[in-house]
């Protein structure tokens, strides 16, 4: 069964100055499942993020990934072992055009990316590629546009496509639907989906109906601590959950 | 207009120059332009802002004239050695600068060219307040090039100035180049893609020192001494407005800044003390009419201009 969960963090814990922001988090994450972290505001979700990803470095608790410990290494390092994360913010690089960003990532790979003396026209190959994944995500006519000219929406699906770009054999996304319109939301949620036929998702994410519809598990954060864990019809009736997302009821 | 005519433009121009203007006067124009390029790299490319670029630029004349005057090195090997010697200091101060980022490495390449200054003060090879004198023209290339001669010697200038211009471009326009623009971008979206973005910038950083020790060995070759002033924090930010006036992160900005600057202390240098209020009062009015630098200003007003007449 060990080999049945991607990813495990054990006793995860995070203070800042006394500040214990993640206390104690156990986490397992399932196999080609859509797992979602959720929580009220300052429940900890995007410094668990954080950690998982080594953006931040945990103050104790192991993480392990393929049966790997992982604790301790570089961001990029965990890149490259195929643990993609996403970013809040739209993560793009604004002034490169919208094929530029994508071919960033594809030319990761190919180990030339320290070759300062040769041309970079070596990397008109990967355009193929990159269009394909362009298109996929609905931007093909905009390939040449620098990418700070695209709408937030856009942006993000932008972002995504970099990110398949890696073949990522788990994607982490920090609030996919932040900042969306309605149109938007759907059509993101849709290409979340068919990211994940044959990937891990863990997302953290506020929009609930984005949840309910999409996730497999989801992890409930309160004040820094895991409160209640399951698929969305047993959580969402979870008294403590309720009492965190709306409170008493008494004032 | 594209690039490459613009390129063969200012080459035409730069090889019928020494006919019609002084060619020490252009032989300096050149080793600035060289240097400028060379810190362009550094903040137009992958974004980092030094304050201390001189130190490489002063070093590496020393170094250059030293190998010439007290070793008897042909030129060709003393600037090669002067370039190498810069790029030892890069990854020195570099390796520790590029762990901070903004104002915090502008300030530790300010502190680091402080250091090198006062070694170039106290050391005893460097002739301390007087400066490397009378360095010799000896012969290149085995007496191949009798470079005592100022034409000769501006074309010899001219193709070391091409060829780190050309080395420049190509490091921008290679796979490197492409990563080192994305984490300038966006830093942490490259780490997140599994890019090592201090490595990258790490190497930056010796290729631009590299570079710009070639710019002041060639310098020292050309004016026959190496100078204290070289090395002063005076001149990490004459060449900041150099690059400045001309256009950050363009390919021909630094070249026209380093010319515009040169030529205006050149001719203004009989109003002595002025030529600073003078230059303090052009970049002031750059930086608020030509936010992108007079190349980068122009490159834009162009695109907009062909694209209007295309539609």
């Amino acid at each position: 069964m060990q080999n049945d969960i991607i990813l495990e963090a054990t006793g995860l814990t995070k203070e800042f100055l006394g500040f214990v922001a993640v206390k104690d988090v156990n986490l397992r994450v399932r196999r080609h499942s859509i797992h979602a972290l959720i929580g009220p505001n300052g429940a900890g979700k995007t410094t668990c993020f954080n950690l998982l990803t080594h953006f931040l470095v945990p103050t104790s608790g192991r993480i392990r990934f393929n049966g790997v410990d992982i604790t301790g290494r570089s961001p990029a390092a965990i890149a490259r072992m195929g643990l993609v994360r996403s970013f809040q913010i739209s993560a793009v690089f604004p002034h490169l055009t919208v094929r530029d960003n994508v071919r960033v990532a594809l030319q990761r790979p190919l180990r030339n990316s320290f070759q300062f003396w040769r041309s970079d026209s070596m990397l008109d190959r990967l355009n193929d590629r990159a269009l394909a994944l362009i298109e996929a995500v609905g931007l093909a006519p905009y390939a040449g546009l620098p990418a700070v000219e695209l709408p937030y929406g856009r942006k993000r699906a932008l972002e995504i496509a970099t990110t398949l770009a890696l073949e990522p054999e788990m994607l982490l996304l920090d609030e996919p639907m932040a900042g969306l319109a309605h149109e938007d939301i759907d059509r993101i949620a849709q290409l979340i989906r068919k990211v994940a036929a044959d990937r891990t998702v863990l997302m953290v994410e506020h929009n609930m109906s984005v949840v309910a519809d999409l996730s497999d598990t989801i992890t409930v954060l309160a004040r820094g601590e895991k409160l209640a864990e399951g698929p969305y019809a047993e959580v969402s009736k979870h008294p403590q959950v309720i009492e965190a997302y709306v409170g008493t009821g008494h004032g | 207009m594209s690039t490459r005519n613009v390129g063969f433009l200012l080459l035409a121009v730069a090889l019928v120059a020494p006919w019609v203007a002084y060619p020490v006067f252009l032989m300096t124009a050149l080793c600035f332009a060289l240097f400028a390029c060379a810190f362009n790299l550094l903040i137009g490319y992958a974004g980092l802002m030094s304050f201390g670029h001189a130190m490489f630029f002063g070093l590496a004349g020393y170094v250059c004239g030293h190998a010439i005057k007290v070793w008897g090195w042909p030129p060709e090997l003393a600037m090669l050695g002067g370039a190498l010697a810069a790029g030892a200091l890069g990854v020195v101060t570099g390796a520790l600068a590029i762990r901070r980022q903004g104002i915090y490495f502008a300030m530790i390449t300010l502190a680091f060219s402080q250091m090198v200054y006062f070694f170039c003060l106290q050391a005893p090879f460097t002739g301390g307040e007087d400066g490397l004198q009378g360095i010799p023209r000896s012969p290149m290339l085995g007496g191949l090039l009798p470079v005592h001669n100022d034409m000769v010697l501006y074309y010899v200038v001219l193709a070391i100035f091409l060829f780190g211009f050309g080395a420049i471009y190509r490091i921008i326009h290679s796979p490197f180049g492409q990563v080192l623009k994305a984490i300038r971008e966006n830093e942490q979206r490259a780490v997140s893609l599994g890019y090592n973005a201090d490595r990258y910038k790490l190497v930056a950083f010796i290729l631009s020192a590299t570079l710009a020790g070639l710019a002041g060995s060639l310098k020292a070759v050309v004016m026959q001494f190496a100078t204290l002033t070289d090395v002063t924090a005076a001149m990490s930010g004459e060449v900041v407005l150099m690059a400045l006036v001309g256009g950050i992160g363009t390919i021909f900005g630094p070249v026209v800044g380093a010319v515009i600057i040169i030529t205006m202390q050149n001719y203004l240098a009989a109003t002595g003390e002025w030529v600073l209020v003078i230059q303090g009062v052009i970049f002031v009015a750059i930086v608020l009419a030509f936010r992108k630098g007079i190349v980068g200003e122009i490159a834009d007003r162009w695109r907009a201009y062909s694209a209007g007449s295309r539609k």
